[in-house]
Formats: C-alpha cells, sequence, structure tokens
C-alpha cells in the first residue's frame, strides 16, 4: 500500500493549523510524475491498451488542492485524473492494477485510467464526460448540508469544461444553496485543441463566478504554495457555510491532449516555455532556496517516489486479470 | 480497371468535401474539427480547403452545437455536426430529440430541419462505458429522424451524400472500427437512398442480419463457414429510420432461418424490433428454426480487453451461433 496523502494532510481535525511538510508535497509531485511517464512507457511499449491523457506538468494543482482537504472531504474527478486520484491518498498499485486491466485494480478493470474512484479516500470518480462531475460534485456538497456535516467537496475539472451547460448549471445551483463546493478549473489553456482564446471571450475563468455571486480567484497553478492557500481559504468558507468559490489554477500540460495528439495547435516554443515553468523544479528551487530541505533530502524523497512507482507496477502485473465471468452480475447493486 | 481505394474516414471526408463543393450551404461544426483534423481524423484537410468559416471549430458545449446546428437548418442552411463520440449526443439530447425531430411535425409542416450529425458509434477500442456505446436504438425510437449506420466505406460516402439531399435530420452512426477499413469508392458523386436494406452477399442456408461493424464481422464469418459447406446469406440494415424489411423477408423465405448480430445491448436493441417485424411479416411460418439474436451484453462496455471482447460479439461467436441455428441445435 503506497498512498501520499496522510503525509500531505491530516486524516481528521482542522486544517486550519494545518501546514503541509515540503517532503510531503514534492512526494506527491513526484509520485504523480513518475507514475505517469512510467504508464506513458507501458503504453509505449504496447502493455497498456486504451488511451490516457496525462496531468504531466500540471501536478502543483492536484497536489495543493489536497494538501488543504482532509481524508473525509470528496473529490469528483476528470478524464486527466490520475494526479487528483494519487493526491487524495489512492494506492498506486491499485490504481497501476486498473490501468493494467487486473481484476486488483480499483475498478476491477472496468473503467481504467479514464474511471478510477477509490471511496477510502473520497475520490467519487474520474469522469470521461466532460464536466460530467461538476453537477455530481454539487449533490454530493448538497448531501454533506443535508446531513449536517462539515466535510467539503472539491470538484476538478478543466478550462475547456466551464462551456458546458453542466458546469453553469451547477455553478449556479452550488450559489443558491451556499453549498461546500470548490470548484478547482485546471486551466491548461486548451480543451483538446481549441485555446481559450478561441473558446471564449473572457480573459480569466474565475470571472464566471461573478456572475452566479460567489468569489471566483485566479493562482498560479504551477506553484504548490499558492494553489494551497487559495484553496485552504475556499475550504474554510465552504466548512463555515458561506458557500462555493472557484478557484482557476494556471497551468499547462506538457504532453499531447491524449495519445493521438499531433500537438498541431500550439508551438515548441510555447510547450518549451511552459517547460521552463515546471511546478516540480519551481518547487524544488524553492525550498532549497529557503533552506527548508536539502539536495539530499530530495534526491532520498525522488528515490522513494521511484520506487514505490515501480513496485506498484511489479505488483500489479504479478496480479490475476480481470474476469469476464462476473460482468453480468455486476450491473446492479443487489438489493438488501 | 483499377479499383480506387479509400478508407472509411476518407470517403466521408470526400462526401462532405464534395457536397461543400457543390452547395454553398453545406457546413461543418464540431469539436476540434479545424486544424486538429476531428478526434478520429475525419476531418482532415477540410479544414485547409474550405477555411474556418466553413469547417467550424466549436467549443466543449454539444447541447450549443446541435441547437445553433437546428437553429441554422431552419432558416436554409445545411449544417454537418459532428459530435466527437456518439456516447455525447446525450449531451444534445434535448435539441436531438425534443427540437430536430419534432420541429417539422408539430409546427404544421412548413419548417423543416435538414441536419446531419454524425457521431462514431461502438466499442474494441478501450475507451470504456462513457466512450463506446452504441445507441442506435435510442433514435430509431424517435419518430421524425432517419438513422443511418454505414458499414464500408462504398456505404459511407453514397449514404452520406444521400443523407445531405434529405430535408429531414438524419442521424449518421459511424463505426469507429470502421474508420482505418478501406474499399473501393468511386470518385463521382453517388446516393445510396436511405430506407433500404442492402443483400451483401448471397447464401442458401442461413439468413444473417447486422448493421455498423457487424456487417463486416459477418461476411468473415460467411466466408470461413463457407469451408464447411454452411452458406449464409448477410443482410446489411444500412437505413434503421426509415427500415426496409423487403430484403429479410425474401431471404428467409428462401433459407428459413434467421440470425440477428447486433454490437448494442439485447434489451430493447433494434433487432428486437427486426424479430418483431419478421414475425409480424410473410416469412413467419417459413421458419424452420427460432429466431435468435446474438447480441451485446446487457453490461456498460468495460475497459479491460479481455472484457471488452467479451460482452460484444466476435467473429467466433457469430460461426458457432450460426452453426447452431443452422443445424437447429
Ligand atoms: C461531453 C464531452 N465532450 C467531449 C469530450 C471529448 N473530450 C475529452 S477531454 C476533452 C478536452 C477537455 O478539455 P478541458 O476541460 O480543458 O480538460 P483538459 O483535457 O485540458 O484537462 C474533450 C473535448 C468528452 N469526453 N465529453
Ligand atoms: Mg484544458
Amino acid at each position: 500500500m503506497t498512498s501520499i496523502n496522510p503525509l500531505l494532510a491530516p486524516d481528521t481535525g482542522s486544517i486550519s493549523q494545518h501546514e503541509p511538510s515540503a517532503s510531503a508535497a514534492l512526494e506527491s509531485l513526484l509520485s504523480i510524475r513518475y507514475f505517469e511517464e512510467a504508464v506513458d512507457g507501458l503504453f509505449a511499449r504496447g502493455l497498456m491498451h486504451g488511451t490516457m491523457h496525462l496531468s504531466i506538468g500540471q501536478e502543483a494543482v492536484a497536489t495543493g488542492v489536497c494538501a488543504a482537504l482532509l481524508k473525509t472531504d470528496f473529490i469528483t474527478s476528470t478524464h486527466r485524473g490520475h494526479g487528483h486520484c494519487i493526491a487524495k491518498g489512492a494506492d498506486l498499485t491499485r490504481m497501476m492494477a486498473e490501468l493494467l486491466a487486473k481484476q486488483t485494480g480499483y475498478c476491477r478493470g472496468r473503467g481504467g485510467s479514464m474511471h478510477i474512484a477509490d471511496v477510502e479516500t473520497g475520490n467519487l470518480g474520474a469522469n470521461g464526460i466532460v464536466a460530467g462531475g461538476i453537477p455530481i460534485a454539487a449533490g454530493a456538497a448538497l448531501a454533506q448540508k443535508m446531513k449536517g456535516k462539515d466535510n467539503v467537496v472539491v470538484s476538478f475539472f478543466g478550462d475547456g469544461a466551464t462551456n458546458e451547460g453542466a458546469f453553469h448549471e451547477a455553478m449556479n445551483l452550488a450559489a443558491i444553496w451556499d453549498l461546500p463546493v470548490i470548484f478547482v478549473c485546471e486551466n491548461n489553456k486548451y480543451g483538446m485543441s481549441g485555446s481559450t482564446e478561441f473558446s471564449m471571450k473572457i480573459d480569466q475563468i474565475s470571472e464566471r463566478a461573478g456572475s452566479y455571486g460567489f468569489p471566483g480567484v485566479t493562482v498560479d497553478g504551477n506553484d504548490v504554495d499558492a494553489v494551497f492557500e487559495a484553496t485552504k481559504t475556499a475550504v474554510e468558507r465552504a466548512r463555515e457555510g458561506k458557500g462555493p468559490t472557484l478557484i482557476e489554477c494556471m497551468t499547462y500540460r506538457h504532453k499531447g491532449h491524449s495519445k493521438s495528439d499531433k500537438n498541431l495547435y500550439r508551438t515548441k516554443e510555447e510547450i518549451e516555455g511552459w517547460k521552463a515553468q515546471d511546478p516540480i523544479g519551481r518547487f524544488e528551487q524553492k525550498i532549497l532556496e529557503q533552506g527548508t530541505l536539502i539536495q539530499e533530502q530530495i534526491d532520498a524523497i525522488a528515490e522513494k517516489a521511484r520506487d514505490s512507482v515501480r513496485s506498484a507496477i511489479t505488483e500489479a502485473s504479478e496480479a490475476p486479470d480481470s474476469d469476464p465471468a462476473e460482468l453480468l452480475s455486476s450491473v446492479y447493486r443487489e438489493a438488501k | 480497371m483499377t479499383e480506387r481505394i479509400l478508407t472509411y474516414a476518407e470517403a466521408i471526408r470526400e462526401a462532405i468535401g464534395q457536397a461543400m463543393e457543390t452547395d454553398e450551404n453545406v457546413f461543418m461544426l464540431g469539436e476540434d474539427i479545424g486544424i486538429y483534423g476531428g478526434a478520429f481524423g475525419v476531418s482532415g484537410d477540410l479544414y485547409q480547403r474550405f477555411g474556418k468559416d466553413r469547417i467550424l471549430d466549436t467549443p466543449i458545449s454539444e447541447l450549443g452545437i446541435v441547437g445553433a446546428a437546428v437553429g441554422a437548418a431552419l432558416v436554409g442552411m445545411k449544417p454537418i455536426v459532428e459530435i466527437q463520440f456518439s456516447d455525447f449526443t446525450a449531451q444534445a439530447m434535448d435539441q436531438i430529440v425534443n427540437q430536430a425531430a419534432k420541429i417539422h411535425f408539430m409546427l404544421g409542416g412548413e419548417l423543416s430541419v435538414p441536419l446531419v450529425l454524425r457521431a462514431p458509434s461502438g466499442s474494441g477500442t478501450g475507451a470504456a462505458a462513457q466512450h463506446s456505446q452504441s445507441l442506435e436504438a435510442w433514435f430509431a425510437h424517435v419518430p421524425g429522424l432517419k438513422v443511418v449506420m454505414p458499414s464500408s466505406p462504398y456505404e459511407a460516402k453514397g449514404l452520406l451524400l444521400a443523407a445531405l439531399d434529405d430535408p429531414n435530420p438524419v442521424i449518421f452512426l459511424e463505426h469507429k472500427l470502421l474508420y482505418k477499413t478501406s474499399g473501393h469508392v468511386p470518385e463521382e458523386q453517388y446516393r445510396i437512398p436511405l430506407g433500404t436494406s442492402n443483400l451483401v452477399r448471397a447464401g442458401k442456408d442461413l439468413t444473417v442480419v447486422a448493421s455498423g461493424v457487424m456487417v463486416s464481422r459477418s461476411l468473415e464469418a460467411a466466408d470461413s463457414l463457407k469451408d464447411s459447406g454452411v452458406e449464409i446469406e448477410v443482410i446489411d440494415i444500412r437505413s434503421l429510420s426509415p427500415f426496409d424489411m423487403g430484403p429479410i423477408n425474401e431471404s428467409i423465405l428462401k433459407t428459413g432461418k434467421v440470425m440477428l448480430v447486433q454490437e448494442a445491448p439485447k434489451h430493447g436493441g433494434f433487432m428486437a424490433e427486426v424479430a418483431a417485424q419478421i414475425s409480424e411479416g410473410p416469412a413467419l411460418f417459413s421458419l424452420t428454426e427460432p429466431i435468435r439474436r446474438l447480441c451485446g451484453m446487457d453490461v456498460p462496455i468495460p475497459y479491460a480487453p479481455q472484457l471488452e471482447k467479451s460482452v460484444v460479439p466476435q467473429l467466433g461467436d457469430i460461426i458457432a451461433n450460426a452453426l447452431e441455428v443452422h443445424r437447429g441445435s
């Protein structure tokens, strides 16, 4: 069992006093990076099938947001969801097993990369439908409110998703019901090939919150601390019953949209420019400069993260393939 | 004369290009159909050829896209909508079902909605439950929509050009596994009338009815069964609405046995309609064996390759079932 979140954020209690340790944040960033580089490699070698959406370059969003959540808080995730899953505390072996179509995977091989859910850590599921998770997050938040619980719900989604009706309807419902939900938009400048300049007339997606009557903020999504601070503020607001916040995190995906992307819609220079703003490189540099960690400690964390991804692949590969025999009985849950 | 060979994707692109050259009212709209060339590469170089004003790249807004097409069609344009995966027609269902399908009838017959909605359908790519469905029965159940499922490059071009001539909304369901398959496609414009079923292979022992990728799979089965001395007749029901029972009845009158092959889940699927129409028609009493439906399992499409294959009829399943029906076991 290799999971990062207990280090990143406490299981219970108050998050307001909590500062995630630099080493926990770094381990989260690196685990996501190495996990995705590993699946990219497995895919290239023909050992993984289907398609794949990698969040390489966007790890600071998942890490910064989940560092401000308790284990009992919920998230809804997207097609580009490996990072959310890992940062919220999922087990790398079970994730890898899912991607390798194994019976021991989170979804028993039925879901694959686009559909990982982990009840244990409050991950209500990645989603293959753009914007599909946003109203679901509002609903989960509604239930928290109805039950008098103080859990919050984070909905991750991309810039492209904010052009779907589902986004707008969910925003309005969350607003009028003051729901404890935090809308986290990972603005990586593109929805597949469509740039934000092309797909919308506003400068910042955070502006969309204003028309529904709640705060919207834009932060540097490649700065873990900035993402963490903004989320912390939004979580406090939500727990106090004051309603939702939209956090727009400016970031960039280094890889193509999916496995079939020829990157015709953006320039090499743009990609290289953003790679120079890599969230992991920036974080390492910052903690070195601040003297929080020394290089040897960083190397040790990197080695640990590499090891856990390696052992996830080894363990997952040895697991049995998913089983067709149980499919028909799996469509409905049995009534008690 | 050498045959002119195109892929299914190229045949569709050629039809769109020719229609756009012929009729200035034809335009295309959808997600990533511009510089990206379409999620499955269908629009390809149309963007370079016709420019951004006729190959309209859109934001991710299916309901808006289809609604805009309906509105444009109402006032004289001929939109071709591309929905990236047929699963995402769910986002646009109000505009498809409550608007496009109803307007001509409901508003008294003056207006009509001549649009073509193209969408890739079906499983087999490891894309899991939300990107692999076969939803044709949804659309076939709505009066006012026409529903077409091309099974080869030749069919794709001819049916698309016919769909574009039609003054009604046509749901044009392409199969993902067919995009890269190739076949003979004439360069000139030709039309395959909507509302016709097509006898693709003659045989005397058993009638097999199929659509989409199940047509080529059934033809493969027919090839291999021929060696065992069983001759299968294969009928492609390329137009579900309107639907043509003629060739099916004729064939059953000859063979006395029928198997209906469908990728979509069995329960409530289109082949249930075909079975019902057989039982209402002239061929019922010539059946010497019960109608056999070989369909997808009633489950969402799973991700794992071995699971995905197990829920949709494969070549081996078609052969085995055909032999059973033929032998009467
Ligand atoms: C309803 C719907 N429309 C289209 C798609 C196809 N698609 C998958 S991801 C994607 C781009 C999403 O962009 P964005 O929301 O910015 O997220 P990103 O991929 O950049 O993380 C598209 C168009 C889909 N999965 N669902
Ligand atoms: Mg994006």
